[in-house]
């Protein structure tokens, strides 16, 4: 057995072990895309909800207003810019994968939809309930908190970086619960600000190099 | 050389040691994603694992996703334990050309 045979099994095992438990398809791309659907999305919010600058604190913004007309309008932003976001990060990921060779629906990809899924889906109750309860205050702490620790569990089978993102979003999300007030923005630096700057370092650290 | 003598023969093959890296590191591995991951034909794959099988190195679980076949594999104790005795050999070689 040759000194170069021993180094090129090492190297295959090591990168076999990680191709194989790490889901590397990933679209930087499609997390600046996200999260500049997410500042549109805040940005419209911000427009509608009268005084949200001027009077960020009392239930009193709402005074004059439809309450239910306008949370049903806030609502389908939100979940517009959830499905065009989930829609893009699966258009471009398949776009990579195909580049690598690979279907976007594999054992990894299965993997990371599952760590990730509990989570989210947790979160998903827990803001809504929140609503039903009247504790507005609190969603957008909430919906930043539970998506963080989504993104830290799913970090697992893919790359490492987005454990770095989860954990700022869920620093970002504890830090908007000692503000109430101000959950518009912090929503907007979490799902906006934060998945530009990611999806950048993402798109130049993985995505140039492979494409 | 001594070192030698712990080289297992199953993984002399560089797919057979990929196919037992995947299947040490993930519970278990269904053969299409081993084929794609592995980039190799239907056949020569199947080849190997069949000989991998035979050293009952791993484990075949055969179930339906609907109406589809699915055909998992996953390493046995015995496969886990030679695959690390391998590993150690090539460990060992490495040591031995650096001394």
């Amino acid at each position: 057995m040759k000194n170069k045979d021993i180094y090129d099994d090492i190297s295959s095992i090591k990168t076999i072990m990680e191709r194989s438990t790490k889901f590397i398809s990933l679209s930087g791309l499609s997390g600046i895309l996200a999260g500049i659907y997410a500042l549109i999305g805040a940005g419209v919010a911000y427009i509608l909800i009268p005084n949200y600058s001027t009077n960020s604190l009392g239930d009193d913004v709402y005074e004059n207003v439809n309450r239910l007309g306008l949370d049903l309008i806030l609502f389908g932003v939100a979940i517009a810019v959830l499905v065009l976001s989930i829609v893009t990060a699966i258009l471009l990921s398949s776009a990579k994968a195909r580049r690598n060779h690979q279907s976007v629906w594999n054992q990894s990809s299965r993997a990371l939809a599952n760590a990730g899924l509990l989570p989210l889906l947790v979160g998903g109750c827990f803001a809504f309930i929140l609503y039903v309860q009247h504790h507005y205050g609190i969603i957008a702490p909430a919906c930043l908190v539970f998506y963080g620790l989504a993104l830290v569990a799913a970090s697992k089978f893919t790359y490492g970086d987005v454990k770095w993102l989860g954990l700022l979003e869920i620093v970002l999300g504890l830090l908007s619960l000692m503000q109430p007030g101000y959950g518009l923005y912090f929503w907007a630096l979490g799902f906006g600000v934060l998945h530009i700057l990611y999806g950048t370092i993402m798109y130049f650290k993985y995505d140039r190099v492979s494409a | 050389m001594l070192a030698l003598n712990n080289f297992d023969k199953a993984f002399e093959n560089r797919i057979r040691l990929q196919v037992m890296s995947v299947l040490v590191a993930n519970e278990s591995y269904d053969f299409n994603s081993l084929k794609e991951l592995l980039a190799t034909t239907d056949g020569n794959l199947a080849s190997h694992l069949k000989a991998l099988e035979k050293e009952a190195y791993i484990s075949v679980i055969k179930s339906f996703l609907g109406r589809k076949p699915n055909t998992r594999y996953q390493a046995t104790e015995k496969g886990i334990a030679a695959f690390k005795k391998h590993l150690e050999a090539l460990e060992n070689l490495i040591k031995q050309q650096k001394s």
